[in-house]
């Protein structure tokens, strides 16, 4: 019996997923736990060159997977990179996983997109697996009820040698949400209220569950978006337990188990909940209903607001601390204190990154953006190459090239910036990415995060607006 | 790994919160190796300014905290983006130990894998800490892993660290080493969750 048993006491999905991976438990509190899927990238060389330097092989590398992603081009030719430096990143993952007999989704292979969009979509990622990746976004797969946590480079050359991890039991959180979303609100928005409730530190040392009705009337993009951000809220990990919703999502995809493998993983899923009575070391909820279209307006996560509110005014702020960081954030952002958020002019918007570039993010843009022309230039960045096929097909690039914005490759792209895609100095762009960091989408880049929909909004309008005058009539 | 059992040095205080890695090493650095002198770029984009000049205001660039071994950050320190770079960046500046209210979990076990210490103190006793260095820069701060102290002038501090991470930082243990004398039980947990767990293991190309 591997998770739940009527002879033990209520467990958390935590602890089912927990105790299915501890290989062992040593004296001292550390668990090595078993890794059933490791994904690598170009960032992943550091670990490489320490197999290398051991002379010794990868443990397993048929459940080690790797991708080209935060180095990919996303604009213009995707083989004659411009930057040898870049060029050079592509080809040493490539050279990297052949070396080390991993398979690759590369630069030229159909199935090529970020790391934390192509997992899920190929069926690699699965409920109830243990998933490491050297990227901090690696959270995003416990949407589909694993346990996924992002490690170093040290942590990836201890797995790609051993398939294993030591780890120290997190806490146990959970986040419950019930209630009915307004409409036009995403999964982007509850995650971003979530951070503004709890803090950037607020899940500090925990596993995250997320639950309650709201969640589960979540697809499963949704809940990938939600889970993505729970490492903006500090969180080893979070997830959802996986249900109906998660199976028809994974039936028939290429990696997924098949017929009586299928049958059996989904018996095994359907026993991955949390127990009526299991207790969390903490337990918070928040009220669907109270939750507007958010957008950020300083350089961390957690500084969210409604659309409809003003940016603070430090001048009315008691707490000297509080109000120098006010001021500091908002000195970088070039916004004046009290203003209002839809006042806030855009130069750009990018629409991309494994927080939200899905296809139903891709639809939900569209919808807003079709008819309609963007006042600012922009980018669109499907997250896989899957995803840009898809949304081709359903006439989605013509919809945002009809916009006026850029339809680009598949890629980490301006979310981080590293493939020369980046927001010029003093820049400010409406995206829909996880980081509003000082210097994130480039040196200087001044970043608002918000959903997809709310990106199309800002771009219809030039500066930043709530999106759901531009939803009437519309099916969304 | 490298050990650390105690660092006595100047110690640079960075008052703000949610310092996360992107700033510590800029994305733009992370295809650099090692060898190319990633300590020259710590705190790169705070440090210097769109022409390459040191900003006077960053703490890093006062006489006296120049040749830092110690940071003192705020609440969160270290959040963000997993790439342990950040930590290459602050060990081959000089950097041993970070004291802070919190650290971002990621971060602070990447730290843990080189060596670097980071110590656990309140949100008082940091505020405490920055003051005394704001008022006398030049001041010595050493801190000791066995005892768990900082001493800054004449106080002295306690601080929190995971009991695990202390003894690995105080032994410098070599964690595949220490996961080999366990091949045994691996390959046993493989073979059974092979067989109670088929559907978990994917399909070859």
């Amino acid at each position: 019996m591997l998770w739940s048993s009527s002879m033990t006491e209520p467990q958390t999905i935590i602890d089912k997923l927990w105790n299915a991976h501890e290989i062992l438990r040593r004296d001292d509190g550390e668990s090595l736990l078993w890794v059933d899927r490791h994904y690598v990238h170009e960032g992943s060389f550091h670990a490489f060159a320490k197999l290398t330097e051991r002379g010794v092989r990868v443990a397993e590398p048929g459940l080690t997977f790797g991708v080209a992603d935060h180095y990919v081009p996303t604009r213009g030719s995707r083989h004659d990179i411009a930057d040898p430096e870049i060029a050079r990143m592509v080809r040493q993952v490539e050279d990297n996983t052949a070396k080390f007999g991993i398979k690759l989704f590369g630069i030229d292979d159909p199935r090529q997109g970020i790391v934390h969009v192509v997992g899920p979509e190929q069926g690699l990622t699965l409920p109830g697996l243990l998933i490491v990746c050297g990227d901090s976004h690696t959270s995003t797969h416990g949407a589909l009820g694993a346990y996924a946590f992002g490690i170093g480079a040290s942590e990836v050359a201890h797995v790609l040698m051993t398939q294993t991890i030591w780890q120290k039991k997190p806490k146990r959180m959970r986040l419950t949400i019930d209630g009915a979303t307004a409409p036009g609100i995403s999964a982007k928005d509850i995650i971003l209220a979530v951070i503004a409730q709890i803090g950037a530190d607020g899940a500090n040392g925990c596993a995250l569950e997320f639950a309650g009705s709201a969640i589960r009337a979540l697809s499963i993009e949704g809940r990938l978006t939600l889970c993505n951000m729970s490492i903006e809220a500090g969180a080893r990990c979070g997830m959802v337990a996986p249900d109906a919703a998660a199976i028809a999502y994974l039936q028939g995809r290429p990696y997924a188990p098949k017929g009586a493998k299928f049958d059996q993983a989904v018996e095994a899923w359907s026993k991955l909940i949390t127990d009526d009575g299991a207790i969390f070391d903490r337990d918070i909820s928040l009220d669907a209903k109270t939750i507007a279209p958010i957008v950020t307006w300083g350089t961390s996560p957690q500084d969210a607001l409604p659309i409809d509110a003003s940016v603070p005014d430090p001048a009315c702020e008691a707490n000297a601390e509080r109000a120098k960081y006010l001021r500091d954030a908002l000195d970088y952002m070039g916004i004046a204190p009290g203003k209002k958020l839809s006042e806030i002019a855009i130069d750009r918007v990018f629409i991309g990154s494994c927080t939200n570039a899905r296809i139903e993010d891709l639809r939900a843009a569209a919808a807003v953006l079709a008819g309609r022309i963007s006042k600012v230039p922009g980018l669109v960045s499907a997250g896989s190459t899957v995803v840009k096929r898809l949304a081709e097909e359903e006439g989605l690039d013509r919809i945002f090239r009809d916009a006026g914005l850029e339809w680009g490759e598949s890629g980490c792209s301006m979310c981080v910036g590293i493939n020369g895609d980046i927001v010029a100095p003093g820049e400010r762009c409406a995206s829909t990415t996880n980081r509003n960091f000082r210097g994130r989408q480039g040196p200087g880049a001044r970043t608002h995060l918000m959903s997809p929909a709310m990106v199309a909004a800002a771009a219809v309008n030039g500066h930043l607006a709530d999106v759901r005058p531009l939803l009437a009539g519309r099916k969304t | 790994m490298d050990k650390f059992t105690s660092s006595t040095g100047a110690a640079c205080p960075i008052e703000q919160s949610n310092l996360n890695t992107d700033q510590i090493l800029p994305a733009r650095y992370l295809k650099w190796t090692r060898a190319m002198g990633i300590g020259k770029v710590l705190f790169h984009d705070l440090r210097f300014d769109a022409e390459g000049k040191e900003k006077p205001d960053f703490p890093l660039n006062k006489p006296a905290w120049r040749n830092a071994k110690i940071i003192i950050g705020a609440r969160n320190f270290g959040c963000g983006s997993s790439r342990e770079a950040a930590v290459y960046a602050l060990y081959d500046y000089g950097i041993r130990c970070v004291i802070a209210p919190s650290f971002g979990d990621i971060f602070s076990g990447n730290a843990v894998q080189n060596g670097v210490l980071t110590a656990i103190i309140s949100d008082e006793e940091a505020f405490e800490i920055m003051g005394a260095l704001k008022r006398t820069p030049e001041l010595l701060v050493t801190v000791e892993l066995e005892r768990q102290t900082i001493v800054c002038g004449n106080r002295t501090y306690h601080f929190a660290i995971d009991p695990v991470r202390r003894m690995r930082l105080l032994n410098g243990w070599d964690d595949i080493a220490l996961t080999e004398n366990y091949g045994d039980r691996i390959t046993a947990f493989k073979e059974r969750d092979q067989r109670e767990r088929a559907w978990a293991f994917p399909r070859v190309d």
